[in-house]
């Protein structure tokens, strides 16, 4: 039933219903998450170790007449310890185990949000796989929309929201599907995407239709899309350097005789986390990763607003804080390249540079006008 | 160990603490006098930590332009603001913060960063380029001094164990080097390769605007379908040039706006907004203006036409009215620009009939103001005249007229958009202000023999920004190597890989491994791990004696150094 002004209802209606559906699929996904930590707590909490190296060996030593290639690599530790790295392989053939036994306790990382628990880690996965329910219903719900009036789905903030959310969660499935050890990111990345699509279909709702002029460009396809992304993956390292800096007090009152987590908070969920410095690590990868495309970002906003208004850069209000948030992640940048300024420190400078990104994304969308003020909200 | 207490650590291994190829940075002023603090002074401006002080100013002081109306942006806004807030306005004014982003302070900090960058990361260009020329750097004397080790026995012969490592690393792509016992080994060069690019980019950037800044020069002006424009100082409506871009040098060009084509949402929560703007011209390059080429203007898409380039930014009415005096001559016909109030075009304007010639014997002029509604709203008595979309569906025109002297004979310039009553009295008709509501083809008697109006049509106008703007280029460029360059510098990794295969007292050879990251996240241990494991199908390791192993000295303690 397409209409005269280019938008196809039944695509929009059914767009709104997709999302709807994908939010409560979330919102069961997220609930799920938190039985997984509620049980996770009643389960001890094994500590993975150097033990595991046997496992290596017995599978080096099943084949028989070969020869065993083994060799233990000595890392030395942020904190001053040391930990081990070990290799197994077969002579002349592919086999290979490689096991990280670990020297000390600091660098160990947790089991992950179940502990122990089985009931939790069947929580964990009934989680993961309603995750993966709603990401279907999310992506068709996006796909719907841009359907509806046929062009790209992020024309107003209804739209970059339920994209923004819609990257978050593919990125950190996609995380999952390269086999990384992040299903403990599963209850704060539910959280946020619930967040975001909550504010996205009450606040910032507006109807399916075809874009002002000064969106018609293939700019907003590159620009816009770059910038979606970089909000997805900026959220994950954000999750990442805020647990770091949780975990990270919580070794801290561990060592200083304390038996609870910052905020008075159970030492049960800490010790299920990954280690402090697989954290800082992760946080860091993101950050560095996303950085660059964060520039390309920028740069395709400046290269459309020539095309647009003539002129590349005007300090318009969402210029400016863009410009705040690239000039901060790169102060984290260099704070990371000089002593002095690792771990803390640099991650206060993380959580400030996400706290700009976030600020230039409602904060001056709904607060302050300026050129970029068609976003459609109010 | 006793072999280190007499010894100064080797570079690498104190880079190895600070897993950085940054320069190593001094604290106190050495040296003496005047010679010796501008040393320090420098060296403190081309630090890190600076540059990380700078860049956080620099941040900080971007904040208050995008909080503050900016004359750059909307000085009409600036003024308004100032109007409002009159206590702090002359404070604001002072400290330049209607002017940010070219203040002096502002303009301070972002020198200050980039001498500090160009301090920084020119010696580290040349440094470079001699790391590039030698070979990588030797063994440190104490491998297990390394941040990742590995050593094993074997009973191949150490000569052979350092040549098949060598011809490992070479494989896996290393720059190695086979000397004095052992082989030096490193790679991802691009990583700093990436740095230095990305660094020097910023430059090419800087260049880019500053080129822009001192050589550009924009101008507005509005045209009515069906007529032309030449790029001259005396037809463009306005003009801001720079210190090397001035009136005299505008691009020769014209061009003639055949017609303007725009389209409207007719329907749901967006009635009105706009859908489509097209303007449709005919341009010349140079002196000849007979030779017209087609051309579209959009809205996203502007056309470059002789060096210049022409944006579409506006576009509204403009109504076509013919004015005839008492004697029934033509004295005025043709359309007249109307300026739009709303989002629905409701237009205001002002016509100006300054050839009407004489009435009673004097010298009169007319003049009108009035409304031009594109579509509009059925009742203007609780709305006052209102257009309700902002296509043509339905449009009306309302007039009030004037007469007398319009005061365009004194030589002043006049704003074509506004009418100055002082020496005009304004029509009555029976015994009230004179007043007409016209669709298009409708006319209109003046009271008192003034003679009669006519609303003939209505015609589309748009309005263009000429903007001449060199150095879009260097920085594009720029930009582009920034990118790349940052790819480079944050995903290569750098790192050294070290082995040295020595006899041993008891005739066996000792093969040791060590590696060195010379950047975060780097997966040294597992590549070393697997050089080690493939190079023990040229140096099998023999079973240990528990006793003797290798293992059983551990790497020292990084932080425990002496
Ligand atoms: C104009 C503003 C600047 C920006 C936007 C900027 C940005 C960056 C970024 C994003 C990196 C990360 C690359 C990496 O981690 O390897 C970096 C690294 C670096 N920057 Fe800058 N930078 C600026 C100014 C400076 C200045 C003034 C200096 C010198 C005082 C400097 C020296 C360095 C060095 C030495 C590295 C490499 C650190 C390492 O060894 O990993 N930068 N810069």
């Amino acid at each position: 039933m397409p209409n005269v002004s280019g938008v196809d209802l039944q695509l929009a209606d059914l767009s709104n219903k997709l999302i709807y559906a994908a939010m409560a699929v979330y919102l069961l996904a997220m609930f799920s998450h938190i039985f997984e930590w509620t049980f996770g707590s009643k389960g001890a909490v094994a500590v993975r170790s150097a033990e595991q190296a046997t496992l290596a060996e017995t599978v080096a030593a099943s084949g028989p007449a070969k020869a065993v290639k083994k060799v233990t690599v000595t890392v030395a530790s942020a904190g001053g310890g040391t930990t081990t790295l070990t290799r197994t392989a077969l002579a002349d053939a592919g086999a290979t185990v490689v096991t990280s036994g670990r020297g000390d306790n600091d660098d160990v990382d947790g089991p992950g949000a179940a502990g122990t628990s089985e009931k939790g880690d069947l929580a964990g996965r009934i989680a993961i796989s309603l995750t993966v329910l709603a990401a279907l219903l999310h992506i068709g719900g996006v796909v719907a929309r841009g359907l509806s009036v046929s062009r790209w789905p992020w024309g107003n903030m209804y739209e970059f929201s339920c994209a923004f959310a819609l990257t978050t969660v593919l990125a950190y499935l996609g995380l999952l599907v390269a086999k990384k050890n992040v299903r403990w990111l599963g209850l704060p990345v539910t959280v946020a995407v619930v967040l975001t699509l909550g504010l996205a279909v009450s606040v910032l709702y507006t109807e399916s239709e075809q874009l002002v002029p000064a969106l018609h460009s293939y700019w907003l396809a590159i620009h816009v899309s770059a910038a979606i992304i970089c909000g997805g993956a900026f959220y994950a390292g954000f999750a990442a350097t805020a647990l770091y800096l949780g975990k990270d007090s919580y070794d801290r009152r561990m060592a200083a005789g304390l038996t609870t987590g910052p905020f008075g908070t159970s030492a049960s969920i800490w010790q299920r986390l990954p280690a402090a410095a697989t954290l800082d690590k992760l946080s860091y990868r993101i950050n560095a990763l996303v950085f660059p495309l964060w520039t390309f970002t920028i740069i395709a906003g400046a290269i459309w607003a020539e095309a647009a208004w003539g002129k590349y850069w005007e300090w318009d209000p969402k210029e400016t804080w863009s410009f705040i948030t690239w000039v901060i992640y790169a102060c984290y940048l260099h704070a990371r390249a000089t002593a002095g300024w690792k771990g803390r420190k640099a991650a206060y400078l993380a959580l400030l540079a996400f706290a700009c990104f976030l600020f230039n994304y409602y904060g001056v969308n709904i607060f302050v006008t300026g050129k970029h003020s068609y976003a459609g909200v109010g | 160990m006793s072999d280190t207490t007499t010894r100064q650590p080797d570079d690498d291994e104190l880079t190895a603490e600070r897993l950085t190829s940054a320069p190593l940075e001094q604290d106190n002023p050495s040296g003496i006098g005047v010679i010796g603090w501008l040393r320090w002074t420098w060296r403190q401006l081309t630090s890190m930590r600076v540059a990380l002080i700078l860049l956080f100013m620099l941040s900080l002081a971007a904040i208050p332009g995008s909080l503050i109306p900016q004359n750059s942006q909307n000085a009409f806004k600036v003024a308004n603001w100032k109007l409002a807030h009159t206590t702090v306005a002359p404070i604001y004014q002072k400290l330049q913060l209607f002017d940010v982003y070219s203040s002096v302070w502002f303009s301070a900090i972002y020198l200050l960063l980039f001498i500090s960058l160009a301090g920084c990361i020119i010696p580290r260009t040349w440094q470079f380029v001699g790391v590039l020329r030698a070979q990588p750097p030797a063994a440190p004397a104490n491998l297990t001094r390394m941040p990742v080790y590995a050593a094993w026995h074997t009973e191949a012969g150490a000569k052979a164990v350092n040549a098949a490592a060598y011809q490992r690393l070479k494989r896996r792509g290393f720059r190695a080097n086979l000397a004095g016992g052992s082989v030096a080994s490193e790679k991802g060069y691009l990583r700093e390769v990436g740095n230095l690019l990305f660094h020097l980019s910023l430059f090419a950037l800087l260049a880019g605007f500053g080129w822009a800044s001192l050589a550009s020069g924009q101008g507005g002006k509005l045209v009515i379908e069906g007529q032309g424009y030449s790029n001259t100082m005396t037809q463009l409506d306005d003009f801001t040039g720079s210190a090397l871009y001035g009136p005299e040098d505008l691009d020769p060009f014209g061009f003639k706006l055949d017609n303007f084509t725009s389209s409207y949402q007719t329907t749901g929560d967006h009635v009105g907004e706009a859908r489509e703007f097209t303007a449709h011209i005919r341009y010349w390059t140079g002196e000849d203006s007979t030779k017209l080429t087609k051309g579209d203007i959009q809205v996203n898409q502007p056309l470059e036409i002789g060096g210049s380039k022409v944006f579409l930014i506006g576009h509204g009415y403009a109504p076509v009215v013919t004015v005839r005096n008492a004697k029934g001559e033509q004295v005025y016909s043709g359309p007249t620009a109307f300026l739009p109030q709303d989002s629905n075009l409701t237009s205001t304007g002002v016509i100006k009939v300054s050839d009407y010639g004489e009435k009673d014997g004097k010298k009169t002029q007319l003049g009108f103001t009035g409304f031009f509604l594109p579509t509009a709203a059925p009742d203007f008595t609780k709305t006052g005249p209102v257009s309700l979309f902002p296509g043509a569906a339905d449009p009306k025109l309302v007039l009030n007229a004037f007469a007398g002297d319009l005061g365009t004979d004194s030589g002043l310039p006049q704003n074509v958009y506004q009418l100055d009553t002082k020496h005009m009295t304004q029509l009555q008709q029976d015994g009230q202000i004179a007043k007409v509501l016209l669709k298009p083809g409708q006319g209109w008697t003046l009271p008192n023999g003034y003679g009669t109006v006519t609303f003939d049509g209505v015609q589309q106008w748009a309005s263009f920004n000429v903007s001449h703007r060199p150095g879009n280029a260097v920085a594009l460029t720029g930009a582009i190597c920034a990118i790349l360059g940052l790819v480079g510098s944050l995903n290569v990794r750098r790192r050294r890989i070290w082995v040295r295969a020595t006899e041993a007292p008891d005739g066996r050879t000792l093969v040791e491994v060590a590696g060195l990251a010379r950047s975060e996240s780097a997966k040294i241990a597992e590549e070393l791990a697997e050089l080690a494991v493939d190079l023990q199908d040229d140096a099998p390791a023999v079973d240990e004696d528990p006793s003797t192993a290798p293992e059983d000295t551990v790497p020292a303690d990084l932080n425990s150094k002496e």
